[in-house]
């Protein structure tokens, strides 16, 4: 049937481009490294397993000196401010799918139905739905989700809050010029002279036809949340001390930032997670645009 | 239809009277209007059951924001409009939705008028499920299925995407949509004036024939005189807004009275080399219906324009049995 001709087409220009079959395995492999996480690097039985414990030696013993120590057996990443980098990568993959999908998701959702309305219905309650848009726009994005952190208090569940706070707008915007295009498609007239509810056309006619581009977005934006998240643990208004968070581990090496020979592996394993995982997503979200791109259709 | 001598009474189904359409201009920083388009400006007529009444004009008369009114998708500046008793301009609500069992219509572009995400099923069973016409699944399977074939559709071709049928196909799918809600009127806007030729003929046949077997009434729009005497009963001209002669086929192309409707039939081409034929020729462009001449809107190209048609506007008479003119000098 033809959604399987449409799913079987996207399905082999996906196998096609290489650069998007690397954008997937790697997102693959962090999916992967979130699952089994448990097993990766084991946590402190009956203990919050996100809630960082200082690192013990080889022996077993609790390490109390903040230096940095040096990759070994015991701890491959090394150690910084007491607290194991391998734990903190490992553990830490699960806070940015965490953050990035809740963020994304929920914001996402709010731009959808915010454009939508506003698209739909025009006039004063598009005037009024936009205004609050660029009310928020308005705001500088990092210094905005500063002060929320400030005032919500530290720790990433209100991260998370402070950035779908100000991240819906760009999907609002993008779905309400998608929709002003496409209401004036006579199918959706036809809807109307039908006596369809409004509700039905946004969600059967409109949606599924300028959803794609948010799904494109969504995906790229996935990466630079997860940036962004890091950005506010590393300035110490994100995660709480301690806990396993990539922008947390780069925290810590902030204090060592003079002496790289001595602390180079807190910036250079968090950091390299941070990169592929921002570029996994930006590739598939480029093999996305590709895929739904009309004008890349053959 | 001449009726010469009968005494039939001819139910009257849809009675427009003084319709008027006007889009506002907006500009400036606070988007205050600036002027309007009057697109629809006082347009009268009606239509007996049964009978197909045709609506001509060049691009930009108006023809098309008259459908659209009549359907509600725009919304009227004034007038009113008699549907089965009730003025279908001023009702709202759950009436409005109501009466969208009983108007339909049939849009011009095959390819935009079908959602490219449906398949056709659902595409032809959603009317019948927004105004609860099927009493079970398989009922509703049927009626779609019953549609399919009226319109010479495979039944097979059911779950299919509007983008593997052809443009008469396409059109197909739009008609079956229409009736799917079983109305008494549909609004047909340019139905054939996206297809090919050879097509336009099968789809003209195809609705007449469903004329005949649901009884339907139409109010057909288009731009093509030879479609519009092909399948009209009664026909009204329109020229910038204004319906400037409305009257019976026959009438109308054997003793056009209105200057405009004498120029558009003597440009429909005749395929016949040897014949000459003293052609009407209208030079200029159509006035912008932002600022319509004064007076008759039509003084500015009309070949036998005198000082009054640009002062006073001709009135919409009956000049002589069913045969309605806007013009001073008509004859």
């Amino acid at each position: 049937m033809a959604m399987n001709t449409e799913s079987r087409r996207v399905l082999r220009k996906l196998v096609k481009n290489p650069t998007a079959m690397l954008g997937i395995f790697l997102l693959i492999f962090f999916i992967l490294v979130a699952i089994f996480a448990p097993v990766l690097a084991p946590p402190e039985p009956g203990k919050d397993p996100f809630k960082m414990l200082p690192a013990k030696t080889a022996e077993g013993k609790m390490i109390w000196s903040s230096n940095p120590i040096a990759p070994d057996r015991a701890h491959p990443f090394g150690v910084i401010g007491k607290y194991d980098v391998w734990y903190g990568v490992i553990w830490g993959t699960r806070s940015a799918f965490r953050i990035g999908l809740i963020v994304s998701i929920i914001s996402s959702l709010i731009g959808i139905v915010v454009g939508s309305i506003s698209a739909y219905f025009g006039g004063w309650i598009d005037e009024i739905l936009m205004r609050i848009t660029d009310m928020f726009m308005a705001i500088p994005f990092l210094v905005a989700a500063m002060i929320m952190t400030t005032i919500l208090g530290k720790g990433l569940d209100k991260v998370t809050i402070a950035l779908i706070i100000f991240g819906w707008m760009q999907v609002a915007r993008l779905i309400r010029g998608n929709i002003l295009q496409a209401k004036e498609e006579q199918y959706v007239l036809a809807a109307k002279a039908l006596g369809i509810r409004d509700y039905s056309i946004i969600v059967k006619h409109l949606l599924p036809n300028t959803i794609f581009p948010v799904i494109v977005q969504i995906s790229m934006r996935m990466g630079s949340l997860v940036i962004t998240a890091a950005s506010l643990s590393f300035l110490g208004v994100g995660a709480e001390i301690g806990y396993a968070d990539w922008g947390t581990l780069l925290n810590y090496a902030r204090n060592y930032m003079l002496q790289l020979d001595k602390s180079w592996f807190a910036v250079v394993y968090p950091g390299i997670a941070m990169v592929l995982f921002v570029l996994a997503w930006n590739l598939v979200g480029d093999a996305l645009r590709d895929i739904f791109d009309p004008k890349m259709r053959a | 239809m001449v009726e010469t001598g009968k005494t039939t009474v001819r139910e009257e189904v849809l009675t427009v009277k003084n319709l008027v359409k006007y889009f506002p201009i907006r500009g400036g920083v606070f988007k205050t209007i600036v002027g309007w388009v009057q697109a629809v400006d006082d347009i009268s007529f009606h239509v007996y059951r049964g009978e197909t009444f045709g609506l001509v004009g060049e691009s930009g008369c108006g023809k098309t924001t008259v459908a659209m009114t009549l359907m509600r998708l725009y919304n009227p500046t004034s007038g009113s409009a008699y549907f089965g008793g009730k003025d279908i301009l001023n009702i709202h609500g759950n009436e409005l939705r109501n009466l969208k069992k009983d108007i339909q219509m049939i849009f011009q572009d095959p390819y935009s008028s079908l959602n490219p995400r449906m398949r056709v099923k659902n595409i032809i069973a959603e009317g019948i499920k927004t105004h609860r016409l099927a009493t079970s699944k398989q009922d509703l399977l049927d009626k779609v299925a019953e549609m399919m074939e009226k319109v010479g559709l495979s039944v097979d071709h059911m779950y299919r995407f509007p983008h593997e049928f052809s443009g008469g196909q396409r059109q197909r799918i739009g008609i079956a949509r229409a009736l799917a809600v079983e109305p008494q009127l549909i609004l047909c806007d340019e139905p054939v004036s996206a297809l090919d030729v050879s097509i336009q003929a099968q789809v003209v046949n195809l609705l007449k024939d469903l004329q005949n077997h649901f009884g339907l009434t139409y109010v057909f729009v288009a731009h093509d005189l030879a479609v519009i005497k092909h399948i009209s009963d009664r026909i009204g001209v329109m020229y910038l807004g204004k319906m400037v002669e409305m009257t019976d086929k026959r009438n109308l192309f054997n003793h056009p009275m209105h200057p405009y409707t004498r120029a558009l039939i003597s440009a429909i081409p005749i395929p016949n080399p040897e014949l000459k034929k003293n052609r009407t020729i209208l030079v200029g462009d159509v006035p912008s219906p932002i600022n319509p001449p004064s007076g008759c809107r039509f003084h500015t190209r009309c070949p036998i324009a005198q000082a009054i048609c640009k002062e006073q506007e001709p009135l919409f008479e009956e000049k002589s049995m069913g045969h309605f003119v806007a013009c001073h000098y008509a004859k």
